[in-house]
């Protein structure tokens, strides 16, 4: 175990706790570099299509995990981040302009969305959003001169300083766009959990009435996780359309925002490296089924086995580990740790009793 | 007489929105947890009495069968309670919220299994033709939903208001610490609101069911229940099923005047409305929480 004797106040908010954890931070960025030259180009998509979830499951745990309001409506933003950016790309701009731009947009939107919704909480958000996430697919339907509606839209192509990014001739070229991007938001994000604004988010989270009495502005601070968290999966979402190379409405149904939540639940909400864990799981799920399906003999997809297969899971998980995938391995590594002073009861969680809000 | 016509079709459906959002404020009136699953409780319970009811399976008379199929439904509920749900007991809505949604998920795979994904229709002695009336055409079945739904919803909000167990059940959503202070069981009440809510999601299901097809998604609904719940005020008995007639009638209407397209969006439009300008919808029971 190692024991970190503070001696400023900026030691608590350091990126890395001590030089082990850089170096290991930086193994691991090494390793992500080098992947092109490591797996084959069947992988290489796949391991793309991880971060891709990845960047999307990480907008949502800015909002779920970190400021703890559920929301059911976040395909309705990577809709929206998508079909911005590709429309801009369309209008003329380069891929380089048109990809932030598409997440800004997104992003203030979520946060005018966000203002009514801040009114609700819990249940009500839940549902709200849900709403949107329903609306936008029909609305993509509506608005066919823009959106190309129900015959959908096709990637126009990327390209990048001069190089084109194409998933089938340079797969590589798109795997390091997409670890740029994803790098790009897990360092925001890291700064802003380190910044006074994080520190509000938590501080939501844990609890709107002493929020409010240390002075944090609710209403500001929601909207503004809103809006960050709608613009992060926004870019995941543009990224996840553009992957494709087709999308229309169905690419985007509220199926997908069900998943992303159960993908940060699953990975271990209100941790960064949740979104990531979440993400392998959700994005090996399918090839791992078609695998055991196909071992057992049978050729015919069996309708609903990944939705059920991941429901079980997830029951699964939020009965014996809510903390998710991280938070076993955080357990398991304080177990190491502090071998043999580990107790079973140090995760424990206090016992809670829920109160309505309601008068009757 | 076409309005009426509307109105009486639009109603019939919005009765059965309304069936399934009660079991919703249900579940949420006692347990203060929202059920993402009802819908496919209410799938379920059309299913499990159209296995007993059709000829192709067991061909049990259909008013023998209704009380088994209650039966059935109660002891889903309540061991679903026992099994899983009492595990989160006390964690906070969110991780009610994706439990549900998961077990929605299941219920839909197994009902598939099962009763495989065509479309399948009920032997319901409630779809027994018209009834006619000057112009006016009335499905038998139409009414049949219109005064069963009546009746168990005034049924059920009596239920709450004014017998010892409905009390002891708000009394375990409003604060369950202090309900256990007052010697209720509110574990057990947890359990028995879930069978309640597992046979009113049967009632659901066979009305549902006499008027159509059922199919394994039709657990979908509950989507469209949601939205009545929550424009009647989440928490409200009467409130559910008015919720449930108000998109119920919408939605013919609006297939009816305006362009295509719109009538599927009307019901959420008129959500995010009623959202906005009435957070805690139209038989609002909730006020600012004060320190």
């Amino acid at each position: 175990m190692r024991i970190h004797f503070k001696t400023s106040y900026d030691h608590d908010i350091r990126l890395f706790q001590d030089g082990w954890q850089a170096f290991l931070y930086t193994a691991l960025l090494a390793l992500m570099v080098a992947l092109p030259w490591l797996i084959d180009d069947f992988f290489l998509g796949e391991a793309t299509n991880v971060l891709i979830w990845a960047t999307c499951g990480l907008g949502l745990m800015l909002l779920t995990g970190q400021t703890g309001q559920a929301s059911l409506g976040h395909s309705a933003f990577m809709a929206l981040g998508c079909y911005s950016c590709v429309l801009l790309m369309e209008a003329g701009l380069p891929f380089i302009l048109a990809f932030p731009l598409g997440g800004i947009i997104t992003g203030i939107i979520g946060g005018l969305i966000a203002i009514p919704a801040l009114k609700l909480h819990g249940v009500y958000l839940a549902i709200a959003t849900l709403a949107l996430a329903i609306l936008t697919d029909d609305l993509i339907v509506m608005l066919e001169p823009w959106t190309g509606g129900v015959g959908g839209k096709f990637a126009p192509t990327i390209t990048v300083f001069g190089i084109e990014v194409n998933r089938w001739s340079n797969p590589a070229a798109w795997y390091y766009m997409t670890l740029i991007v994803v790098l790009v938001v897990t360092l925001f994000y890291r700064n802003l959990l380190r910044a006074p604004m994080g520190r509000a988010f938590a501080a939501v989270r844990d609890s709107e009435i002493s929020a409010q009495a240390m002075g944090v502005n609710i209403a500001r601070t929601k909207t503004l996780a809103f809006g960050i968290s709608a613009g992060i999966t926004g870019l995941g979402g543009a990224l996840m359309g553009l992957f494709a190379e087709v999308f229309n409405n169905e690419t985007f149904t509220f199926i997908i925002s069900i998943q992303l939540l159960m993908m940060i639940v699953v990975g271990g909400l209100g941790f960064i490296h949740g979104a990531f864990l979440g993400a392998i799981v959700i994005a090996f799920l399918p090839q791992f089924l078609s695998i055991v399906t196909d071992s057992m003999g049978s050729t015919v997809a069996i309708p609903g086995l990944e939705t059920a297969v991941f429901g079980v899971i997830m029951i699964l998980f939020i009965l014996f580990e809510p903390m998710g995938l991280y938070g076993r391995w955080l357990k398991i590594r304080t177990f190491l740790e502090l071998f043999p002073f580990a107790r079973k009861d140090m995760f424990r969680r206090q016992k809670t009793y829920l109160k309505t809000e309601r008068l009757r | 007489m076409e309005v009426l016509q509307l109105l009486i079709s639009g109603m019939a459906n919005g009765c059965v929105y309304g069936l399934v959002a009660l079991g919703f404020v249900l579940i949420y009136k006692a347990t203060e947890a929202v059920n993402f699953a009802q819908g496919d409780f209410m799938m379920l319970g059309a299913f499990v009495t159209l296995g007993f009811v059709n000829p192709e399976f067991m061909g049990i008379p259909f008013w023998l069968a209704l009380p088994l199929v209650f039966l059935v439904m109660g002891t889903f509920g309540y061991l679903l309670d026992v099994i899983v749900l009492r595990a989160v007991f006390g964690q906070n809505q969110v991780a009610v919220i994706i439990l549900t949604i998961a077990l929605g998920f299941i219920l839909r795979f197994v009902a598939g299994l099962i009763w495989g994904h065509e479309p399948l229709s009920l032997h319901s002695p409630l779809a027994l033709g018209d009834l006619r009336m000057g112009e006016l055409v009335l499905g038998m079945a139409d009414v049949a939903i219109i005064i069963t739904t009546f009746v168990l919803t005034l049924l059920l909000w009596q239920f709450f208001q004014r017998t010892k167990i409905g009390l002891a059940m708000q009394a375990a959503s409003q604060n369950q610490m202090a309900a256990y202070y007052m010697g209720i069981p509110v574990k057990r009440v947890h359990g028995f609101v879930w069978a309640l809510a597992g046979i009113v999601a049967a009632v659901a299901g066979i009305l549902y069911a006499s008027k159509g097809a059922i199919d394994p998604n039709a657990g979908f609904i509950g989507i469209k229940a949601f939205a009545a719940a929550v424009i009647g005020g989440f928490g409200s008995l009467p409130g559910a099923l008015m919720g449930g007639l108000i998109v119920g009638i919408i939605e013919p209407f609006a297939a009816r005047y305006l362009p295509p397209g719109y009538s599927q969006i009307a019901p959420y439009v008129l959500l995010i409305a009623v959202l906005l300008f009435r957070p805690h919808g139209l038989f609002a029971q909730v006020r600012v929480k004060k320190v």
